[in-house]
């Protein structure tokens, strides 16, 4: 089977984001932009799945700008075998973007569409969900195990206390969390494989999708910010601090 | 506006974070409650308690049983054709099951919402919150998940909703629940403890969490938590993680205890009313947030703090 994989091309992780000072959002020029860490899992896990010889195609898919061309290459890279981008300068929201993927799966016919729980950036949390709510199919969010039996998916997840697992009917929606694999780095022979790897580029009219976004963004500001306290000497100051505000056993 | 808010429980019992999604919509309007699940009587009643609480909807179905949002958004769908706003809290449950309702309305989904500044204005974190949005939908209903630590809790009593069953439901036939571990404990939940303990990577391995942390919480009656590193480091189970990628905590007293501090952590506690931080390294980031910070080798000071306190 087929396995479709988006990622999406954000803010690196290890930058700290500094909102604009006319409040229109976060400052993206001239900062490193790295492929979304959970997105990052999703290819490690449709890899891990072609190897182990469930998969036959794993595709990445990105809607972004060109430069988002980058993000698919790393993902070819990693070891997926072909790429598409939906090419757009404008912010595309979860809805539309669930849209577009709607659309390519009608095209494409997956088995799995592995995507990352949420984006770094937006922090939405709703791509997966919706593109399963677009096509019918079963949804494993979270996910921290994935097994593929036969016609069906065991999909263990991450939920508040604890774990979950579902059984879900083929084809079917995995949205990836922290513990589901750990990615591996691409070796430079497969970069330089990576660069003659199919990509097409697309729009998002030409899977007649509308992009207009129906949320709008107001402002962006800064949280408010905690200012630091007191250091204490000792434990035995910090108990006494304690012990004023009521806090002791 | 009507609202309909989605009952968190866990078959017995309703679940704390659905009161705080009702003083959300509250803030909208109207407030109905759905109570959906397999022999929820219970929960139903309970629900119909909580204050300000208009109609409860239930949905008694065994498809309905384990949450699976395959058989539930059609369901919430179709009640929304006699509400404007879906209003969810913000847990795994929740975060699996609104956005497939959204898709099925059509409408763009408004997450973790943080406030209500007018009847289609939210303000709400983006970049592990270190920015806020103040976001405007144009759709014409809403849906709505609601950051827990955010909002005060409705009481869970002086309220007098009217029980009314809806929708048949059934079974769509795509999915279904195989099993659960759910770490049974008799501490407070993290997300609504008032204390707090958390470890981090300083501690060195899960004997040591064990040996240092759990005695102060044991004392204080507090909730266990840890840093992704102490997580990632195999100490504690997944579900102890407090941050970006783990749980959202704003209790009265939060101890971080060998954590440095990441942008990652910070996003889930800085919300906390007071911070305690021990840390041997007095340039960690973890003090340029605490109110109470003391430069010690935690092995010496956290013991004798658990039994001075």
């Amino acid at each position: 089977m087929k396995i479709l994989v988006p990622v999406k091309r954000v803010l690196d992780y290890n930058v700290k984001p500094r909102v604009k000072a006319d409040g229109t959002g976060v400052d993206l020029a001239n900062v490193k932009m790295s492929m979304n860490p959970f997105d990052e899992i999703g290819v490690e896990e449709a890899i891990r799945l072609k190897e182990k010889g469930v998969a036959t195609e794993i595709i990445a898919v990105s809607v972004g700008p060109a430069k988002a061309q980058e993000t698919l290459r790393t993902a070819l890279a990693m070891g997926a075998d072909r790429a598409i981008l939906v090419q757009t300068d404008d912010a595309v929201e979860p809805l539309a973007l669930a849209k577009i993927f709607k659309a390519i799966a009608d095209a494409e016919q997956p088995g799995l569409v592995i995507l990352g729980k949420q984006a770094i950036d937006d922090d939405n949390n709703q791509t997966g969900q919706m593109l399963a709510a677009l096509t019918g199919w079963a949804q494993g969010t979270f996910a921290s195990a994935v097994n593929v039996e036969g016609d069906s998916v065991n999909v263990t997840r991450e939920v508040d206390g604890g774990l979950e697992t579902v059984k879900l009917k083929l084809p079917a929606i995995v949205t990836t969390d922290l513990r589901l694999n750990e990615p591996r780095y691409a070796s430079l022979p497969n970069i330089m494989k990576a660069k003659s790897k199919p990509l097409d580029t697309k729009s998002p009219a030409d899977y007649g999708v509308d992009t207009a976004p129906r949320v709008k963004v107001v402002k962006v500001s800064e949280p408010a910010a905690r200012s630091a306290g007191i250091k204490v000497a000792d434990v035995d100051e910090l108990v006494a601090k304690l012990k004023a505000m009521g806090v002791h056993s | 506006m009507k609202t309909l808010v989605w009952v968190e429980h866990d078959g017995s019992a309703v679940k704390d974070a659905t009161l705080a999604a009702v003083t959300a919509a509250s803030k909208l309007g109207e407030v109905h409650l759905l109570v959906a699940g397999s022999g929820v009587d219970a929960v139903a009643k309970e629900a119909a308690a909580i204050a300000g609480v208009g109609k409860v909807h239930v949905a008694d179905n065994a498809a309905f049983g384990h949450n699976l949002p395959e058989n539930i958004a059609p369901l919430v769908a179709e009640l929304m054709a006699s509400h404007d706003a879906f209003v969810v809290p913000a847990t795994t449950t929740g975060k699996n099951i609104a956005p497939r309702v959204a898709a099925l309305l059509d409408v763009m989904q408004i997450s973790e919402i943080l406030s209500v500044e007018g009847p289609k204005t939210f303000t709400r974190p983006i970049y592990a919150g270190n920015a806020i949005a103040t976001v405007e939908s144009s759709d014409a209903k809403l849906v709505l998940t609601v950051r827990g630590t955010a909002f005060e809790k409705a009481a869970t009593s002086g309220g007098s909703g009217a029980v009314e069953a809806v929708g048949s439901g059934s079974d769509a036939g795509i999915s279904s629940f195989v099993g659960a571990e759910i770490a049974k404990s008799e501490r407070p939940e993290l997300t609504s403890a008032k204390i707090i303990v958390s470890g981090g990577r300083a501690l060195g391995s899960s004997e040591k969490y064990e040996e240092v942390i759990v005695p102060l919480a044991d004392k204080l009656g507090a909730a266990l938590g840890a840093s992704r590193a102490a997580v990632d480091a195999g100490y504690v189970p997944n579900d102890y993680q407090v941050g970006q990628t783990g749980k959202i905590v704003a209790p009265q007293v939060y101890f971080a205890i060998g954590i440095s501090g990441a942008i990652q952590h910070l996003a889930g506690m800085k919300d906390s009313k007071t911070i305690v931080a021990i840390n041997k390294d007095e340039d960690a980031p973890i003090f340029q947030v605490a109110d109470f910070g003391l430069v010690a080798d935690l092995f010496n000071a956290v013991p004798e703090l658990t039994g001075k306190i």
